[in-house]
């Protein structure tokens, strides 16, 4: 009788966690999982570009590494947030790698749907982004973030595009703690040597760029 | 016993069909991911900006002593970050160049040195640009500025041995750490430079030794600087931006973003910054970029490291790297030394680049 329970009660936990295992990350993204997850999409657009009415970020073309660490600190509580911390954490540590895989993959340039905010940025928000303030040790946002935002490599984000509202919340977020501050404390460093007239003009600024990178500037 | 074995049967067959299903869903899943990760991380190309080195050596023209290249002490500057207090000299601002054809030539030279690349492409053979090094446009104290350095020449420098005007000295900055072609004189290259610089200084001393020019010397470290201590500060500092092979990182755009460090597209072995006492100050003052908060230690260590890796040859090659670094390479030169059973200098790429013909 113990094997016999045993096994029943195998077989019901396989069958259980068989739906959430199998389920694919663009599955996730288009239809949720289960209870717990509601599709991806359903906040950040059928092609992970965001909704900038809602403040909701681009994922499209975003760093992988960047993406999974973002969805661990929502699991872990680290970054906070209400919507994305019960998700994050229904979410098993191979499938929140295997989603951020899936929205680096998705191209920037599917998702323009989410410009079109703010077309006339602030000056001191160009003067912040493109040159920094380094009497406060504050270097250009671009000298990370590439031209105009549109990202470098796998750790820097692109802001380009993104939704005025979520990049001023993000930096708040840093100010108070309430997100991890990136690899080496970076952010956090940052956004805690800024004024908080600074905060709104930077993420309009970004918010007015275009999130697909013009490609061959350089000569080489 | 009899009734349990179909049920058995059944449960088993459930199993491996989970057990299946699971699979495949694990295989769709991870498939991509971690293979991609990889890839990613290892493959930044290159590019991007620390070294306009032989900035370091510009202090040293001053001083009027041929010696060596090294620097001598700048008072006021002894204390990276420090040099800014109120009463130094401050450039005017961004806002301020003049709406007319000498801020039009000013503007020209700020873009130059701000994109090197993409303005003075026919004089650069590597991947740095002016501002890699001259942090903020060549404004922030501590990282050689070009306000502090325009009124110090015509200055001797000791690198070679003759008095040299600022155009002169900017040539160098082609010549080595851009590990180009330098202009040739009255080029609007050079002019516009010089335009810029000379426009920063606006209001400032002639031939004053100001707080804040060049990189801060630091004193001699507590232990001699070392290569596996500074490999392991440049993993924990450094690779996040300049790649863990050193090599920078592009932008999405394909504009150049971070720096490469050593290898064929960085600066030469002739370039100030190739020396371990420059970069270490260089790096104390303004590395990582915007929260600069290694020790004296570290950043002798790490600019050990970089400095121990090949890089382009010294266009003053005389065709043997032990003569080579007899006649030009002092003792903070890791050049002509062994590191790791290889002699450095021994499989530079060639330096500079081809000269190109200066589209008018």
């Amino acid at each position: 009788m113990a094997i016999r329970k045993c096994t029943l009660s195998a077989l019901v936990w396989l069958l259980s966690v068989s739906p959430w295992v199998q389920a694919s990350p663009s599955d996730i993204a288009n239809q949720g999982l289960g209870e717990n997850i509601a599709p991806c999409s359903s906040c950040h657009g059928a092609h992970g570009e965001g909704n900038a009415a809602a403040g909701f970020p681009r994922l499209a073309g975003l760093g992988a590494p960047y993406l999974e660490a973002q969805l661990d600190a929502f699991a872990s509580g680290a970054r906070e947030n209400a919507v994305m911390q019960p998700i994050a954490s229904a979410l098993s540590t191979d499938q929140r790698s295997a989603m951020a895989t899936y929205y680096s993959q998705l191209s920037a340039e599917g998702a323009q749907a989410s410009k079109g905010q703010s077309d006339n940025p602030p000056d001191t928000g160009a003067e912040l982004a493109e040159h920094g303030r380094w009497a406060n040790d504050i270097p250009a946002c671009v000298q990370c973030h590439g031209p105009a935002g549109v990202g470098v490599g796998e750790h820097f984000p692109a802001l380009a595009g993104q939704p005025a509202a979520y990049l001023e919340g993000q930096l708040r977020a840093w100010r108070n703690g309430k997100r991890p501050g990136g690899p080496m404390g970076l952010m956090a460093s940052i956004a805690a040597k800024l004024d908080e007239s600074d905060i709104k003009p930077v993420a309009q600024y970004f918010a007015a760029q275009s999130p697909a990178p013009a490609k061959g500037l350089d000569h080489e | 016993m009899s009734n349990r074995i179909p049920l058995l049967t059944v449960a088993v067959s459930f199993a491996m069909l989970a057990a299946v299903i699971f699979w495949v869903g694990t295989r769709d899943q991870s498939a991509p991911t971690p293979a991609q990760a990889k890839t990613a991380n290892a493959a930044p190309a290159a590019r991007g900006d620390t070294t306009e080195s032989a900035t370091k050596s510009e202090d040293v023209a001053v001083s009027g002593n041929a010696a060596s290249e090294r620097s001598e002490p700048l008072p006021g500057a002894a204390q990276p970050g420090a040099a800014s207090a109120a009463d130094d000299f401050a450039p005017p601002a961004r806002s301020e160049i003049p709406d007319d054809e000498f801020g039009a030539m000013v503007r020209k030279g700020r873009d130059i040195f701000t994109d090197t690349q993409q303005h003075a492409d026919q004089f650069v053979g590597n991947d740095l640009q002016c501002a890699n090094c001259h942090l903020d446009e060549g404004r922030r104290p501590d990282s050689a500025p070009l306000w502090a350095a325009w009124a110090m020449y015509p200055a001797y420098r000791g690198k070679n041995k003759h008095v040299n005007d600022f155009a002169e000295r900017i040539q160098g900055c082609f010549r080595y750490s851009m590990n180009g072609t330098p202009p040739p004189r009255g080029d609007e290259v050079l002019v516009a430079l010089e335009s810029y610089a000379y426009w920063l200084a606006s209001g400032a001393p002639v031939a004053k030794n100001l707080p804040g020019r060049g990189y801060p010397e630091l004193e001699a470290p507590e232990q001699p600087p070392s290569f596996t201590r500074g490999k392991q500060v440049f993993a924990d500092h450094c690779a996040l931006c300049h790649g863990s092979d050193g090599q920078g990182q592009r932008a999405a755009d394909g504009s150049l973003a971070f720096p490469p460090l050593w290898g064929p597209r960085s600066y030469n072995w002739g370039a100030g910054m190739h020396r371990v006492n420059t970069a270490a100050g260089f790096i104390k003052a303004n590395m990582p970029l915007g929260a600069a908060t290694l020790s004296d230690q570290q950043a002798w260590d790490v600019a050990r490291f970089i400095d121990s890796q090949e890089r382009p040859q010294d266009p003053r090659f005389t065709g043997s790297v032990s003569e080579t670094a007899e006649q030009y390479h002092g003792e903070h030169s890791m050049y002509g030394q062994t590191v790791n059973g290889v002699v450095l200098g021994q499989n530079a790429p060639p330096s500079g680049t081809a000269a190109k013909v200066n589209q008018p």
